[in-house]
């Protein structure tokens, strides 16, 4: 039977923006956390690793109440731009980066505090700027952070659905993967289900793999 | 001149440091500045770079203000003309031996990186990462790394500590060359009686924290101001009558009426008909 493929496209375009707007937003959050002395840092580290800890459900019923047209966000952007965020692919494209942050974060943070402190010290000595630095010392210095950052947030947002199921729901546009798996289930369709679960598992390994193979030789030159 | 007044109070692991450190030096010269470990030279070499904040006093090199408490001003470390050689160098693993020092350039001049290369024998290494080489060549490369902007201040901390013996007598040469060629005002952390001796003009010896002496190292370490050739070696063993003193490579025996315990870091002035030996004030 001819299987609908929408629902990987789906999938796939998901994690590719989100992990692309990630990229963006989490390395000058990391390079915060890694570096900053304030003292209420610790209340920022803890908002970013909350989606780690918090049901999905949860985060998704408070996105979904914040992106709503009523909600804070959702207001605005409703009545400024005349964008609707609750169930449409925008609306999980906001909600995967904020439940994908702390796997791109933490790695470049981890990435950023396992640098030699002097070797921002050095750079420094050398007149180069804080963004010099970064760019040409700190960045191309820990590409297996970067990697990981990248693998890690993609492969998660491609396995998220309770925060999808409460902000998208399961219609046409918002229909990913992993829901397209549950709806085949509840209407006993094992063989849909089948089709969408090997495709995740197929291409799921095959980026770990990739990952482990080709860390081998990024690695080497470290 | 080089006018240095810095106060700072921090937490080691040797416990509370209190630094107070003054002196006034000559420029143009190679300044060791000597003492224990745990004694603040570093945090000092810091304070002078920039890299750590003092908590009051002044810097002023030549006619530049660098750090004013009391003016609140305080020029971050790219607004210092310093070259700095970390313990540990700090190359950049990701460049290229050519592009770690390309990098430091504030105008690109590929002339200036050839001339740089060839001047610190590095040429045949030019396209080598820096985790490939040995520790004194990258020693060599982090001096480059550091003299290609011409810096005003030269700050090395402990270049050489992380060396064995035979290299570091040929990096005390390489580092005497070059801060002659390029009369740039250097600074050296050392703990190294030798070291001091055969690198430095004047030594600045400091004890937790405070500046306790400065001089030239003979007047320093001998108590007396020097005449003629004078060695400094350790005392290996003690006999009836003898010592025995690491010079160098070379073990000496000595006569001598005074006692010395074995590990005395000694001056030896082998112009006097019965060789005058002093014991080193440490």
């Amino acid at each position: 039977m001819p299987y609908d493929w929408g629902p990987l496209l789906i999938t796939f375009k998901l994690a590719l923006i989100t992990t692309v707007i990630l990229w963006f937003i989490a390395i000058p959050l990391a390079y915060w956390l890694a570096y900053s002395k304030s003292k209420i840092k610790f209340v920022f580290e803890a908002l970013v690793s909350m989606p780690l800890v918090l049901p999905p459900s949860v985060l998704g019923f408070y996105l979904l109440i914040l992106l709503g047209s009523e909600g804070i966000i959702g207001g605005f952007f409703a009545e400024t731009f005349d964008i609707q965020l609750a169930f449409t692919f925008k609306g999980l494209v906001i909600g995967s980066i904020i439940y994908s942050l702390p796997f791109m974060v933490q790695p470049i943070q981890a990435g950023f505090q396992n640098l030699p402190p002097s070797l921002k010290e050095a750079a420094y000595t050398l007149g180069k700027s804080r963004w010099q630095t970064l760019m040409r010392v700190l960045l191309p210095n820990m590409i297996p952070s970067l990697i990981t950052g990248v693998v890690l947030s993609f492969a998660h947002t491609i396995g998220e659905f309770g925060v999808v199921l409460m902000i998208g729901g399961n219609l046409e546009d918002t229909r990913v993967a992993s829901i397209a798996i549950y709806d085949q289930v509840m209407n006993l369709e094992y063989a849909g289900a089948n089709f969408y679960s090997l495709v995740l598992f197929i291409i799921s390994f095959s980026i770990l793999m990739a990952v482990y193979f080709f860390n081998k030789k990024v690695f080497k030159y470290f | 001149m080089l006018h240095v007044d810095l106060h700072k109070r921090f937490d080691s692991k040797h416990g509370r440091v209190q630094i107070d450190a003054q002196f006034s030096l000559q420029q143009q010269q190679v300044i060791a500045l000597f003492g224990e470990s745990g004694v603040g030279k570093t945090t000092v070499l810091r304070m002078l770079a920039g890299l750590t904040a003092p908590d009051s006093g002044s810097i002023r090199v030549g006619d530049v203000l660098w750090y004013n408490s009391q003016e609140r001003l305080h020029l971050k470390p790219q607004k210092r003309s310093i070259g700095f050689v970390f313990q540990g160098y700090s190359l950049f693993p990701n460049m290229s031996v050519r592009n770690n020092i390309a990098f430091a350039q504030t105008e690109k001049s590929d002339a200036a990186v050839n001339e740089m290369l060839a001047v610190m024998g590095l040429e045949a290494l030019a396209q080598r990462k820096p985790t490939s080489l040995s520790g004194g060549q990258q020693q060599r490369v982090a001096l480059a790394r550091a003299l290609i902007r011409k810096p005003e201040l030269l700050l090395l901390d402990e270049p050489l500590s992380a060396l064995d013996a035979e290299m570091r007598l040929k990096l005390q040469e390489e580092i005497l060359r070059v801060t002659r060629l390029f009369n740039t005002t250097t600074i050296v952390v050392s703990h190294d009686i030798p070291e001091v001796f055969k690198l430095a003009n004047t030594v600045v010896v400091m004890e937790n924290g405070k500046v306790l002496q400065q001089g030239t190292p003979g007047e320093v370490f001998a108590g007396k101001a020097t005449t003629g050739i004078e060695l400094v070696g350790e005392v290996l063993a003690v006999e009836a009558g003898t010592i025995k003193v690491l010079v160098g490579h070379r073990i000496v025996t000595l006569p001598t009426e005074n006692t010395y315990s074995i590990g005395d870091k000694v001056v030896i002035n082998p112009a006097l008909e019965q060789a005058a030996i002093t014991k080193i004030k440490s």
